[in-house]
């Protein structure tokens, strides 16, 4: 017996300090944790948004946060990969070198490329046109892709294959981004489907149990008042206009159609006139930009320029003509925003690649023999990755200027105007109120332009970090001093969902442009680490083929189409065992729902009975 | 909370502030109830004063802080929400009643109330899914079995100090 409590002893010592370390190490992840918040960037400034505007502006500037470490951490990947290779090598520390061969069977002419970084004395004006359009004194920095004319770098003994590195490190970038991205929105997705699943008793809900009682800050309980307020009167709307479509007549409807319709035939035709035009605006651009011999400062900066501004003019018209037609086409108020956010959407995305295919139609013009011996116009363009990058360049700069300028002398004057004179015409006009869905499409616009040029030009992702930083601390004052608390206060959860669902089409968008440049169009024998290849995709194969060769055989394999079909096929069943699964979740829920209703019937039915029997 | 309570009190009487009561205008300067629209109901229901004052005294405000915890069931929540929500003290949920509910969820003043129009079809969709013996007022039977399937309720009707 005594060894039996000897055992028994020893077994609970054993599970007392099983659990006395398990509590032990909970309290240290709680600590942790409870430190970690602290080191989240703009905590304290997001929260006290939150607390005075919402949590719809407060999604906004979590966002934008987001977007900040996004491209920081992009910029770090290229950074270390690409840049900081080719800077150690170029001055020769560590004891590294930089081989530099000459493309082989190539023609001289496709290899001159001297781009004119300012020598010599040269005026102030021409240091802030190079820094504003990115031409002369950038155009040799590490800014842009001219400046990686490396082949490999040696480190010691060890080989650094820079061209490579460059492909992958793009290829990296891209997927983090995708998987991040991905990550957020699934997360949202979720909060979203559990939202809108139970409309069983909604408004007895929202009046009985609407107020939360934990409310003690008087802003705050406005904010409430207000969205309490508004979400009963959207229900109550769309109720209405719900019973009203049902009631339509069959000539009624015909005519709400066919106005449907021409509308959309309208939005398509504006949008095919702003892309026709900025395929015009940079075609004109990229001609009189090349022979103009620097002599007008104001005129070569306003032709540079050009492009940017008629995107940004179509960026700002657009909107505003879709949100006029739209009242006219009688839906539902809640897809009623959803259309003219996608109609901007779209209008803001394209525009971007229409840019970008004007300046390849430019390129690659290859009427009167311009490319013959080279693949692309290399009269023009000797090295055209860092013409690329360089539109890139200048479209973010300018984005940047006109967020400031419009701050600073739209709303700023708009404030002062209505609190200093009281005519009625500018009562009405009121303070700005902070449009969320043209704050966020606007920053994806920009974000999207920062995945497009990274390729081109390396260095970007860190003024778009800089860039996102100095916009978030404009638009926080501009929130506090000019702007009021919106009237239609918007449900943070499906906004978030939103806005990285916009983000992901903006990704998936910017594959295209850095997909088709890296895969068909044959990269500049001038400049840049890929002069010995066709294309730039093709450091890849070159690769592979010196793999030793059982490796080759494998990845050979991989790529081919026996092992492509079967796995593509497995891929499509286990898509549809998913889909089946959903179908049967959402099957069981609806039942489950009206077993509640039944319920409910049940309840009545024995009440009544007992009412009766009393 | 008998320190919580014993601010409110000026400072002569703090001595024995067990027995004493506090004016309705004291207790509504906690800022638990400050920026709440129900706080003259919560004072009114939870008071116990003959005088009808609607003065507290330390055991009314143990009784509301104990109705507004964690740790109350759901049915002592829903009890006191009826008693909150019944404006006129009649024992049922009329439309008055109703009325008056949802315009102090929009907020004081007149651009936050609904129109007449709206109001009519709000508590028609009410009545509608919570009247189940169909005499046009809300019971505390129906009331709790409402309460009893909406999910926010446990979590929005509380307090906490």
């Amino acid at each position: 017996r005594d060894f039996y409590q000897a055992d028994v002893k020893y077994l609970s010592k054993w599970k007392k300090w099983k659990r006395t370390s398990s509590k032990s190490l909970k309290k240290v992840l709680n600590e942790v944790k409870g430190w970690s918040s602290y080191l989240v960037l703009w905590r304290h400034d997001i929260h006290s948004i939150e607390g005075r505007f919402g949590t719809g502006i407060q999604s906004y500037f979590s966002f934008l946060r987001f977007l900040v470490l996004l491209n920081f951490i992009n910029f770090i990947l290229m950074f270390s990969f690409v840049t900081l290779p080719t800077i150690i090598s170029t001055y020769g520390i560590f004891n590294s070198t930089v081989a530099k061969i000459s493309p082989p069977n190539i023609e001289y002419n496709c290899t001159i490329y001297e781009p004119s970084g300012n020598k010599g004395l040269v005026y102030f004006f021409t240091y802030l046109k190079d820094l504003l359009s990115g031409t002369g004194f950038l155009e040799v920095t590490s800014l842009f892709y001219g400046y990686y004319t490396i082949d490999s770098v040696w480190i010691s003994i060890m080989r650094y294959n820079l061209p490579l590195a460059y492909l992958l490190a793009t290829f990296a970038y891209l997927a983090l981004s995708l998987i991040w991205i991905i990550k957020r929105s699934v997360e949202g997705f979720k909060q979203n489907l559990v939202h809108d699943a139970d409309q069983f008793q909604s408004y007895c809900n929202k009046v009985f149990a609407g107020w939360d009682f934990c409310i003690t800050d008087p802003n705050a309980a406005r904010l409430k008042h207000r969205s309490l307020q508004y979400e009963l009167q959207t229900d109550l709307e769309e109720e209405r206009l719900k019973q009203k479509i049902e009631h339509r007549t069959i000539k009624e409807k015909l005519r709400i159609y066919s106005l449907r319709i021409s509308i959309n035939i309208i939005v398509l035709a504006i949008l095919l006139g702003c892309f026709y035009s900025i395929y015009r605006v940079t075609v004109f651009s990229q001609e009189n930009s090349n022979d103009v011999s620097n002599t007008n400062f104001q005129a070569n900066l306003l032709v540079q320029y050009l492009p940017s501004i008629v995107i940004t003019l179509a960026n700002l018209i657009g909107p505003l003509i879709f949100t006029f037609l739209i009242q006219f086409e009688d839906y539902l108020p809640a897809f009623e925003i959803i259309l003219t956010l996608m109609r901007c959407v779209f209008l803001r995305l394209a525009n971007i690649v229409v840019l970008l295919f004007s300046l390849w139609s430019q390129i690659s013009n290859c009427t009167a023999d311009k490319c013959k011996p080279c693949g692309y116009n290399y009269k023009l363009y000797p090295c055209w990755e860092s013409d690329v990058g360089r539109e890139m360049y200048k479209l973010m700069i300018f984005d940047l200027i006109i967020i400031l300028a419009v701050t600073l002398f739209v709303d700023f004057p708009r404030k002062l105007l209505v609190t200093h004179c009281s005519c009625k015409l500018v009562q009405w006009y009121g303070l700005p109120e902070f449009g969320i869905s043209n704050n966020v499409l606007e920053i994806i616009y920009g974000q999207t332009i920062c995945w497009i040029g990274t390729f081109f030009s390396p260095l970007l992702p860190a003024i778009a970090t800089v860039k996102y930083f100095i916009i978030f601390y404009i638009k926080k004052i501009s929130l506090k001093h000019t702007c009021k608390p919106s009237a239609k206060p918007i449900r943070a959860s499906s906004s978030n969902f939103f806005f990285l669902a916009v983000l992901l089409i903006g990704l998936v968008l910017a594959f295209i442009p850095v997909g088709v440049s890296i895969a068909s169009i044959p990269s500049s024998k001038a400049c840049g680490p890929f002069r010995n290849f066709n294309t730039s995709w093709e450091v890849v194969p070159v690769t592979i083929l010196e793999f030793p060769r059982g490796l080759q055989k494998f990845l050979f394999g991989i790529a081919s189409e026996a092992f492509a079909v079967p796995i593509f096929m497995v891929i499509c069943l286990i898509m549809f065992y998913f889909i089946a699964l959903a179908g049967a979740h959402k099957r069981v829920v609806e039942q489950l729902r009206e077993q509640l209703v039944l319920e409910s019937r049940d309840k009545m039915f024995l009440i009544r009975k007992i009412t009766e029997a009393q | 909370a008998y320190k919580r309570f014993s601010e409110l009190l000026p400072k002569e009487e703090r001595g024995n502030a067990c027995s004493v009561r506090v004016p309705k205008r004291q207790i509504l300067t906690l800022p638990e109830l400050r920026a709440n629209p129900f706080q003259e109901r919560i004072c009114r229901v939870f008071s116990t004063s003959e005088a009808g004052d609607d003065s507290m005294s330390f055991e009314d405000f143990l009784d509301m802080l104990s109705v507004f915890s964690d740790s109350a069931t759901s049915e002592v929540k829903s009890h006191y929400a009826f008693r909150i929500f019944d404006f006129d003290e009649d024992g049922t949920l009329d439309r008055k009643d109703l009325e008056q509910l949802v315009n102090c969820l929009t907020g004081q003043g007149e651009e936050s109330r609904l129109s007449s129009t709206e109001m009519e079809q709000l508590i028609q969709n009410i009545l509608e899914e919570s009247d189940i013996d169909k005499d046009g007022t809300i019971n505390p039977s129906e009331f709790q079995h409402v309460v009893s399937r909406s999910p926010d309720f446990a979590s929005s009707f509380k307090i906490v100090l």
